[in-house]
Parts: C-alpha cells; structure tokens; sequence
C-alpha cells in the first residue's frame, strides 16, 4: 500500500473521504502515493468510488475530509482552473461551437498567450497525435477515435505536469481502443507526464500502467504493478477482478512455510499458496488461472495433488483453446491452452486429472 | 428497340422484370404516399379552411375596391370623360347616369354601403348618400330630368368637385388606397402625398409595435435565461417543481393576469403602496406605470415568459455539464467558461425563443388592449379596431397584410443572419 510520508510524492492523497449525502461514503479513508512520472490507473467496477477520487483530484469534487496535495502543496482549496491540471473526458468534451484548433487555443487564450505561441503550441499538439491537417474542421466532423486525439492534444497542450484521463477510451471499437492504448502510453512516456486513468476495462489497466489501484467500495483493495496485480491477487476481489479466474472454496486444513493444504467442500484435497489466510480450520477462497492448469501428466510434479475432471465444452478461439470442465461439482471451471501442433484437443465427455503447481494456487479470503 | 438494346449498359437501371427501376420504386412507393396523404389530409384541409383560406381572402380585401363599379357602373363610364384635375362639377350626363344608377341601389339598398366605404375616403359622403337616396326614390327617371340640378337641390356636396373626385378615384377595381392609409400616405389629384399630419398614426404604431416587441422580447431573455439555467442545473425532481411554477400562467386566463397587473400597477396600486410606505416615492408623485408603454412591456414581459423559457430549458439541457469543466480544467474562470463555452451553445435556445417572443408579440391584442393605454396600445388594437368597430375591413386587411410582411422579412433576416437551422426548440 502507499507510503504516507514519502518525499518523492507528486499527487498524494492522505486519509481521504467523501460522502455526497452524509450518510455513506463513497470513498472511505484514502491514501496514495504517487511519483512524478508515474502512469497509475484506477480499476474498479461502476460506484467504486474511483471517479469520484478522480474528481477531487481535478476540483470539480471537494474532500468531505483528507488532504490532497499536488507538488507536495494542499489544493484542497484552490479552484479547478488555478490548479493547472489537463483533462480528458470521457464523451471528449470537445467545444462544439470552435473549430479543433480553437478547441486546442482555448487553454492558451486563457492562460493569455501570444497568438504568434499559441499557433505553434497548437500546431505542435496537433502534430504530436497525427491530427495536424484537421485544425479547420469542427468536432462533429471528426471519428470518435480523431475525437478522442484532439481531447488528448487539448489536454496536453497547454503543458500540465498532470493530466487526468476519465474513461477516455470507453466509447471507442474495440481494435481503435487497442491502438489508442498504447499511442497514450507512448505519448505519455515521451513526454514524462504524470497520468491518472480511470478505467473499469481491467485489459486496459494492465496494458497501459505503471502501477493500477484496484477500487472496491471506497477503498483501494490493491495497488502494485500489472503483473503483480495478476499473479499474486491479495484478495479475492481483486483475483476476481483481474483476469480470468476459476474460484473454489474449501477450508485450510495444513499450513507451514508458504504452503497450505486445502479441503474443497466436495472433499477433494490441493496445494495452494497461502495469501490471507494465516490458521487452520479457515475457511478459504482458492484461486488458479485457466492458463495455469495443467492436464499433461508429465508436465506435473510426481507429489502434486491432482483432480478429476470431466470435460463439459471443447471451444476453439483461434490462439487459444478454452476448455470447460466439471472439477469438484463446479461447471463453470474454465481452462486456456496455446494452440499449438502438439496440443491434445479434449473432447466433451472425457474424464482427465488435472493439476498445477502450489505457487499458481492462491489461498485467499473466503 | 429491341430487347437487346433495352438491356444495353448505357440506358437506365432496369428492374428484374426489365422495367426502369425508377417505374418499378415509384410503383413500390405509391402505396405508402397514397397512405401517407391520407393520414394528413384532415389536417391539411383543416389548415387549408381554416388558415390558408382565410389570409388569401385578407389580403384580397386589401386591395379589393369592386363597390363603386358594382353599384354605380353607368356613373364609372360616364366619369370616365370628366377631368378630375380641372376642378369643375361633371356635366349632365353624369348626373343622368347617376340618377339612373342610384334608383337601382336604392332598390337593393346598396347606396349606404356605397356611402360608408366612400366615408372612409371622405368624410360626410355617408350622409350625402343616405340623403340622395331618399330623395332619389320620388324621382321618375324618364320625365324628370335633367338632374344635375335637382342632385344640387337635394345637397349642395354634389356641387362639390372633391365628392366627385373620390367617386372616380375608387373607380377601378382595385385599389393601393388602403395600403397607402396604412402608412399615412392617399391618393389626391397630384398623386400619392402623405396625409396630413395631424391624420398620421400608423407608421408611427408599427414602429412603437416593433421597438415594444422588441424590448419585449429583450427584457424575456434577461428574465428568462437564468431560471432556464437552474432549470436545466437541478436535479430533476427540483427542476420538475419549478417547472410547475414556470407554467402555472398558462392555466391561469389570460385577461386575469392581465388584470391582476392591473391591481399591481395603477397609482393607488401594490406597487406604489409598498414604495411610498418604504419612502423611495413621494406620495404626491407616485409612479405612472399602467395605461402606458411600461404598463404593456411589463404585462406582455410576463405573459410571454414562458415562451422564451421553454426552448431556453430544453436546448439547455442538452448542453452536458462536462463542457464547462473541459473549461475550467483547461484554465478558464467560471464567467470565461460560461461566456466561451456555454453561453454560445444556448444560443440556438435564445434564438428560438426570441422568435416565438417577438412573433407573439408582435400580433399581440389583449394585454396592450387592457393595460396600454393610448401610448402603450399595438397595430393589432387598431386592426381590432377597423375590423369590428370602424368596419374599415379593407383597411384593417392591409395594416394585417404590411405587419405579416414584416414578419416574413424579420424571419428571413434571422435566416440569413443567424440560420434558421440554428434553432432548437429541444
């Protein structure tokens, strides 16, 4: 989790909570931490409290209690415009009425810069998302993915340290969302700008991000880096969350130095990796990724604990073939193998063993 | 042509069967545009009897003069000879002709119309007619000539040239007459010259018309834009309460808000009450703001509100919120990002309901009626006026006709200026 007291940090939020009624909070006891330079994005399903978070951070939402510092100053009270903190929204908010250079102008006639400047920042930002010759047209005129360019260059053009991006890819096809991804990511880096996203697409988070905060209910329930985030969950939300996951429940029956021995409620026992459960007799969670199980006997340890399985449903997705099984009573336990020459296609009907390795298996909280 | 040729690339698409494709959509579409005129044609009808009709019948008025010829044709021909411009009585045979004329209208009682139309032109030539009429009606036309003399007898007006000289002015058929009296302007023997001006009064009421309608319709935004802006800001159950309240003085009648103004205006009025009481107007000097110009902008300002809040409201409330903080968060203050961002898009709000404001306005009969005064009162209360009282109906169809005209030529205006497509009413 974040560290309160770091000197490095460029946005902070201490101990933050809002509440928009008085009686519940939205976001509950806030703290982050977070670098310049930093691309962080918030994950969470719809009223997890990560748009609010980032309106707070904007000015468009005050603390109901908590600091927010920026540059290591409280701007708690400084209003939206003074706080110099580029924006993408997530329908664009492009200004209907003004052409797209005028919409890119807008920031710099405010801030009164010579128009001589302002012609070639706009130019620059323009070119910057490859949308140099649209400086005439108007927003209507534009695809949703142009659209969503000239949000950026908007945002960027007036040269913030911080720049906020809500949803800003929602609207968007799916290959137009994949391209624009990494066309932020790599604008970003290039110019060293500290991003906030928001995001309820988990793909999204893991693509772009240095590090993604996982919102659940007001809270932060993990911050770490993508792959961290994916392959060591620290609860089962966030296992759930991110990525695929087949979930079984049972209780803790042994424990000892980052192994646990796991009873699953129909009986059958596996090793799993401890992660919040701490004593025996607990009931757990377990967790393992369709791309971790394995049913290739020689690919297994000699003492690994294995499963019967029978397979369900054979589908072909081109890459990858997802095989689903009824493993413990569950139907819905998917696994994922790479379509390659040597690869068994299972057949609906055919009883297997399946197992994997104690590490990939993630004891949590049930 | 062969059927070869007939499928030849460069003659027109060809359906299956090898009819013009064009044939074949047009029999597709038949049927739907036969339903289609159907469905509109009681409306249609209804417009047509009911709006369409009855302008074009207005309009025709205006200019329609068919009276006189109607009911003195052989005095129109004999007129014809006589030299309006020398300033001398016509001769006998006009006279003869008159006579012979006159027995027929005063047969069908026809003179006394001939008489009021020709009042408007003249004044006294109602009773001139009204008297000949009697006197007419012992007459025996073969024996009883000549009767230049005997007209004469009867009233000395018909030895004056001027009564002859309106006869053969209203002659023809048509005539510009009562567009020339809608703007101060008549016919005389040296041609069109401004009435004088002692006469004048209707350029003078549809330039008050205009410039009320206007300040009218200035003073509906300055009121309305605001509450539409809370309107549209609320949260909806908020904004559906006030919306009632915005509404209210549609259900309520019209002549009682307008009295209800009255209550609040007049000298011993609320108003006035309240401000001698708080002492920022001295008793003896209290405030005129009733049965005047004021009186009819601030009870036609009400009145027409919730025309201009309306498509204020709606196009509003399609501006998202999300624009005015893409501006502050680019940098602008809040009246830069009001100015700049919002305000530009309400536009098409403002303009919609200026339209409704003005066109409203400007036709508007009852509460300048009521509460105008002689100085506040419109061009409608004057057609009112020509319609059912003066019975001027020629004159009351061209004030009607110049003031549709200048609506057209304002919507036009506001077309080329602002586009009509720019309009939203939601």
């Amino acid at each position: 989790m974040a560290d309160t007291a770091n000197n490095d940090a460029f946005v902070e939020f201490e101990r933050v909570q809002k509440s928009y009624d008085g009686e519940t909070l939205v976001v509950k006891d806030l703290n982050l931490s977070m670098p310049k330079g930093e691309f962080l994005t918030m994950l969470g399903p719809s009223g997890s409290g990560k748009t609010t978070c980032l309106m707070m951070l904007a000015g468009f939402e005050t603390a109901t209690h908590g600091d927010i510092r920026l540059g290591g100053t409280s701007i708690n009270n400084i209003p939206p415009h003074k706080r110099g903190i580029g924006m993408v929204f997530q329908n664009y908010a492009l200004f209907p009425h003004m052409t797209i250079a005028e919409n890119l102008s807008f920031p710099l006639e405010v801030r009164k810069i010579g128009k001589s400047e302002r012609e070639a920042k706009v130019k620059r930002a323009l070119d910057m998302v490859e949308m140099g010759t649209f400086g005439g047209r108007r927003p209507a005129q534009l695809s949703g993915g142009q659209q969503q360019r000239v949000a950026l260059a908007r945002a960027l053009v007036f040269e913030p340290e911080l720049v906020l991006m809500d949803e800003p890819l929602g609207a968007l096809d799916k290959q137009l969302r994949e391209k624009m991804q990494f066309e932020i990511k790599a604008i970003a880096d290039n110019l060293g700008i500290t991003v906030v996203y928001v995001t309820h697409d988990q793909t999204e988070a893991l693509t772009m991000s240095d590090r993604v905060a996982v919102f659940q209910d007001g809270r932060i329930q993990q911050l770490a880096p993508p792959d961290q985030l994916y392959e060591s969950p620290e609860n089962s939300f966030v296992a759930q969350f991110i990525g695929e996951n087949n979930t079984m429940e049972g209780v803790v029956t042994q424990i000892s130095d980052g192994k646990a021995l796991v009873q699953l409620d129909g009986g059958e026992l596996i090793d799993c990796k401890p992660v919040n459960v701490t004593k025996v007799g607990e009931r757990t969670r377990v967790s393992i990724r369709p791309e971790r199980v394995e049913y290739n006997k020689e690919r297994l340890h000699a003492d690994a604990h294995t499963l019967k399985a029978e397979v369900l449903e054979f589908i072909y997705m081109g890459d990858i073939f997802r095989t689903r099984l009824r493993v413990a009573g569950n139907d819905e336990f998917i696994i994922k193998t790479r379509n390659a020459p040597d690869q068994t296609r299972l057949k609906p009907g055919e009883q297997i063993e399946i197992g994997w390795m104690p590490e990939d298996c993630h004891a949590l909280d049930a | 042509m062969t059927d070869t040729t007939a499928h030849d690339n460069s003659g027109p698409v060809l359906a299956a069967d090898g009819k013009p494709l064009k044939v074949s959509l047009a029999r597709a579409l038949r049927r739907q545009k036969i339903r289609a005129l159907l469905l509109i044609a009681p409306l249609l009808l209804f417009v047509l009897i009911t709006f369409i009709v009855p302008i074009g019948d207005m309009l025709f008025r205006s200019v329609e003069n068919q009276i006189v010829q109607e009911t003195l044709p052989k005095t129109v021909v004999a007129l014809q000879e006589w030299d309006s411009e020398a300033g001398t009585v016509p001769e006998e045979p006009v006279f003869a002709a008159l006579a012979a004329d006159m027995k027929i209208a005063v047969a069908e009682k026809t003179h006394t119309r001939l008489g009021t139309r020709l009042n408007y032109e003249m004044n006294g030539i109602s009773s001139l007619f009204r008297k000949s009429g009697r006197g007419v009606k012992k007459w025996d036309l073969a024996n009883d000539g000549p009767f230049k003399d005997k007209f004469i007898a009867l009233d000395k007006k018909w030895a004056d040239p001027e009564v002859w000289v309106t006869i053969k002015a209203n002659s023809p058929k048509y005539t510009p007459g009562y567009f020339l009296n809608a703007v101060d302007m008549q016919v005389s023997p040296d041609g069109i010259e401004a009435r004088p001006e002692n006469q004048q009064i209707y350029v003078t009421l549809f330039k008050r018309t205009l410039m009320m309608s206007l300040m009218i319709t200035g003073s509906c935004i300055l009121l309305g834009y605001p509450i539409a802006w809370i309107l549209a800001n609320l949260p909806m159950r908020q904004a559906n309460l006030l919306m009632i309240l915005v509404l209210l003085p549609f259900w309520t009648s019209l002549l009682v808000r307008t009295s209800a103004w009255k209550v609040l205006l007049q000298q011993q009025g609320v108003i006035n009450d309240l401000l001698v009481w708080i002492g920022l107007v001295d008793d003896a000097n209290r405030l005129v703001m009733i049965n005047n110009a004021t009186g009819t902008i601030i009870a036609m300002t009400h009145i027409l509100l919730p025309f201009m809040i309306l498509p204020l409201y709606s196009v509003m409330q399609t501006i998202p919120e999300t624009y005015l903080r893409a501006a502050k968060s680019l940098g602008a203050t809040n009246w830069t990002a009001f100015w700049r961002v919002y305000f530009p898009q309400s536009i098409p709000g403002i303009g919609a309901g200026s339209i409704l404001v003005f066109i409203l306005a400007i036709g508007y009969y009852i509460t300048p009626e009521l509460v105008g005064g002689t100085k506040g009162v419109f061009i409608s209360n004057r057609i009112a006026f020509h319609i059912s009282t003066s019975l001027n109906w020629g004159l009351a169809a061209a004030l009607g006709a110049i003031l549709l005209a200048a609506v057209l030529i304002l919507y036009y205006a506001y077309d080329k200026i602002v586009g009509i497509d720019n309009v939203k009413l939601g």
